[in-house]
């Protein structure tokens, strides 16, 4: 446990470093300055910006002085926000879009697997048919559809939440719900094939014919196995929710990652950008690797290679 | 009884959804809290970049800033393009060159520390100072030495024209006669700022210093920061400092950054503001047909057009350009794609009637036949032989489909095809500058109430200008309205240039605009004004209009 903890933590820095290298030289690629303005910038003014946030310096320089300062947790201030460093920006976002991820990871599991339970059970039935279409349905429509129309319906005509905004303890309510629909499409879809694919197995055959009853065939036996390839799905989705949802914060003016993230790469505030973008690269390996210590749980003939 | 049970649990849930619904859809509309606390909900566009008001570029950042400061001149709450006093409580000059402004006795910062003309000395300072940066230094230009202290040829700040007399007497003194000065310095750029906060936070020109945050900033406005959370809101409460704090009504006002229109909206029906910052184009009609009480439309100093890159071969013939825009259906456009009352341009300066600016020309017009002459005079009959280029836009619906417009009249009245290629905002910023392009377009908002704001810009040479454009005694006349220092004459100038440019046509003006936002019928004392200037001190809440329910039963988006 403790070399697999070691090896994915030294394979993490270099994953990291890679991470930072590519966004930081697709940003230097980048024909744009984060300079520019509606109006021109007088060249004097450009020059002294380029100077003050380190863009006079050689690619290298630039590179390493971005390394220590984030490897140091110290990271600088955003390149298009003068007086807002990129810590205060992400930590005030962040818990945001942990309080959206979290119920909406729940809502898509507590719909999700349900739902592909169902459809794998019943293969080629009624029953079949209806959840492997809702799910579809739920993978299909868009964010910025599902959104506003979710908005409208429980917000503006039945009343029950404010249709935007993060003032009231029930905001998170319908962006966690749109976002949750829209990832049990997903879930469904992986449990049913799991499950489809496990009920086939020969262990289960033995543990029918030991005359356990179905419901303990599948809970006990089938369900353990068939969410394996749901949880390779689940480690990047959270990583994905947890640094935000632009069109879902937008839609429900949420004050989370999300927003941040897409504004910084439009905008060119370069810090910023790479901030987030290392920060969903951690949690990326984070959840990687709780899924594999998990997997491990779940199936020993797995076992922790690292 | 299984069908009983199932019975039964089926009647809970349903009674328990009518109960969830009963007490959810009567929860109190968070307006008609915040109206009873006397709080206002401001919708504000998107979020700010910055509160450091001298490195500060946006009009988002603008509407905040006339809550947290003031500088010597403020909008007046009746008329607020008309200058009043602020900071100083007067002023005066004998040839508009010598100014002279006498500072309130009572001025104070937010934190109670007086305010004095020292401060204004200060912070004129500190937005010349070459190490900051700031993008609107050239708007304190006017001010003696003070383009020379920017640039850095000029190092002895002494030399500049603006001087403390005592604590509350400012002077200062200008290159040249300046009639519109008053309406200039109601932009933030002249405002003053905190010396003493600035000082304690770090270093003057360290555009890192954390004298922003909420808890630090210190202002002189009729607010005080009290919270600033980004992407979420910004929170200002009444300065009791302030020196005309008797008369400011509201005790709160929160600015949410709603970066999307439809979101916006749809958090004003849901009674979640009292006033957007826009609306969606494609409701504005709904709502003058269903919801009068609630939509405004205001004329705005902004201008829609298409630059010229007079540099390119085929471009460089003015009947070329002049035919451009004679086939351009400026109302056909408004009408039909718009839809939102903006007003087809007669010439650049956008609704010069507001700038008692009636020497400006109004050349502008739809001349199909006038433009087929034109473009075949050129050499190009019918447009044969015309070389194709592309109308450069930055990504936006709207951009595209006059861009679609604009390609279909050139095809049909005068024969020509062109392209549309559109580009990220900062790609496209980036062609606008280096030239790399034929045609663009563009938008220009005014910053002060003179159409010097719209002209200066295209003399020879100027960063703004973009067009590869020249001519000499267009730039003469703009140079001769700089010494002149009697109004009207200034003004025949200025329309005389206008006149050249227009003549010349290296921009093809399309509309000016109108600013279309929906505020609800509490929110009382907000005045129009082309510059978006606000004087919050006159806004307030009527108790007198709450009412149940609150929502503004607008078309669904």
């Amino acid at each position: 446990m403790i070399r697999f903890l070691l090896s994915r933590f030294l394979q993490g820095i270099v994953v990291i470093l890679a991470v930072f290298v590519i966004t930081f030289v697709l940003q230097k690629l980048s024909p744009t300055s984060p300079f520019n303005g509606e109006r021109n910038v007088p060249e004097e003014v450009r020059k002294t910006l380029e100077s003050y946030y380190g863009y006079d310096k050689p690619w290298l320089v630039q590179m390493w002085l971005h390394i220590k300062a984030f490897a140091t947790f110290n990271p600088p201030d955003c390149v298009k926000s003068p007086g807002r460093g990129v810590g205060e920006v992400i930590s005030q976002a962040f818990p945001v879009s942990v309080a959206l991820a979290v119920p909406a990871l729940l809502i898509a599991l507590a719909i999700g697997i349900p739902l592909g339970a169902i459809a794998a059970l019943r293969p080629n039935t009624f029953d079949d048919h209806w959840a492997t279409a809702t799910a579809t349905l739920g993978i299909c429509i868009p964010s910025f559809v599902l959104g506003p129309l979710i908005a409208m319906i429980f917000g503006l005509y039945l009343r029950w939440f404010n249709v935007a905004g993060w003032h009231d303890s029930a905001d998170w309510v319908l962006p966690s719900l749109t976002l949750g629909l829209i990832y049990s499409g997903y879930v469904a879809r992986l449990t049913r094939g799991g499950l489809r694919e496990t009920l086939a197995q020969d262990f289960i055959r033995t543990a029918r014919a030991k005359g356990a009853s179905e419901p303990v065939v599948v809970i006990r036996h089938a369900l353990k196995l068939a969410c394996l390839p749901l949880l390779n799905f689940l480690g990047p989705t959270a990583a994905g929710l947890l640094t935000g949802s632009m069109v879902t914060e937008t839609v429900f003016q949420i004050p989370g990652l999300g927003q941040h993230f897409i504004s910084s790469a439009i905008n060119r505030d370069d810090t910023l950008a790479v901030g987030i973008t290392l920060l969903f690269a951690v949690l990326i390996l984070v959840f990687n690797m709780l899924v594999d210590i998990i997997q491990a749980a779940l199936n020993p003939r797995i076992g922790l290679k690292s | 009884m299984k069908w009983t049970t199932r019975l039964l649990v089926l009647a809970v849930f349903v009674g328990g959804l009518v109960c969830f619904h009963i007490v959810r859809s009567n929860r109190p509309l968070r307006v008609n809290e915040a109206t009873k606390e006397d709080t206002l909900l401001l919708g504000n566009a998107t979020e700010l970049s910055t509160l450091d008001l001298q490195v500060a570029t946006g009009q988002p950042e603008h509407m905040v800033f006339a809550a947290l400061f003031e500088g010597l001149v403020a909008p007046d709450p009746a008329n607020p393009d008309k200058p009043a006093p602020g900071a100083a409580s007067s002023w005066e000059t004998k040839d508009s060159i010598h100014w002279t402004f006498h500072l309130r006795p009572n001025g104070k910062w937010s934190d109670g520390t007086p305010l004095t003309a020292h401060d204004f000395v200060w912070s004129y300072q500190r937005i010349l100072n070459p190490a900051l940066a700031a993008q609107y230094a050239s708007m304190l230009y006017p001010l003696k030495n003070a383009e020379e202290f920017n640039k850095g040829t000029l190092k002895d700040f002494s030399q500049v024209g603006i001087k403390a007399i005592d604590n509350h007497t400012l002077e200062l003194t200008l290159v040249g006669p300046m009639p519109y000065l008053l309406g200039m310095m109601k932009h933030y750029s002249w405002f003053p700022v905190p010396r003493h906060v600035i000082e304690k936070f770090g270093s003057v020109t360290d555009r890192a210093n954390r004298w922003t945050k909420a808890g630090n900033l210190v202002g002189n406005g009729p607010f005080a920061l009290t919270e600033w959370r980004f992407t979420h809101s910004l929170t200002v409460v009444k300065n009791p400092y302030y020196w005309d704090a008797a008369v400011v009504r509201l005790k709160k006002i929160v600015f949410v950054p709603i970066a999307s229109d439809t979101t916006e909206e749809r958090a004003f029906r849901d009674g979640q503001i009292h006033s957007t910052f826009t609306l969606p184009n494609p409701l504005i009609q709904e709502y003058a047909k269903n919801r009068r009480d609630v939509l405004t439309s205001e004329p705005i100093l902004s201008v829609y057009f298409y630059r010229i890159n007079t540099t390119r071969e085929m471009l460089k013939d003015v009947r070329v350009r002049k035919a451009l825009s004679l086939a351009i259906d400026r109302d056909g456009i408004i009408n039909n794609i718009l839809r939102a009352g903006q007003k087809p341009s007669l010439g650049l300066t956008p609704y010069p009637e507001s700038l008692d600016y009636p020497q400006a020309p109004k050349s502008i017009r739809f001349d199909p036949v006038e433009a087929k002459r034109l473009m075949a005079e050129a050499g190009y009959p019918d447009g044969k032989g015309f070389p194709k280029f592309d109308i450069l836009i930055n990504t936006h619906e709207a951009h595209r489909v006059i861009a679609e417009a604009v390609q279909e009249m050139w095809r049909k009245n005068l024969g020509i095809n062109v392209g549309i290629y559109n580009q990220d905002w900062g790609v496209y910023l980036e062609s606008q500058r280096q030239m790399n392009y034929a045609v663009c377009r563009a938008a220009w908002g005014g910053d002060y109430p003179d159409p010097l704001t719209f002209l200066s810009m295209w003399k020879t040479g100027d960063g703004n200008n973009e067009t590869g454009w020249s001519n000499a005694k267009f730039d003469d006349l703009i140079n001769q309205s700089n010494q002149e220092a009697d109004a009207t004459k200034r003004l025949n100038l200025l329309g005389q240039a206008e006149t050249i440019l227009l003549d010349e046509m290296p921009i093809i003006p399309f509309y000016w605009y109108v600013q279309v936002y929906a505020s609800r019928p509490e929110l009382k004392g907000r005045m129009p004004s082309v510059l978006q200037h606000r004087a919050y001190k006159g806004w307030y809440l009527d108790h007198s209009v709450l009412k149940q329910p609150a929502t503004v039963a607008a078309p669904a988006p």
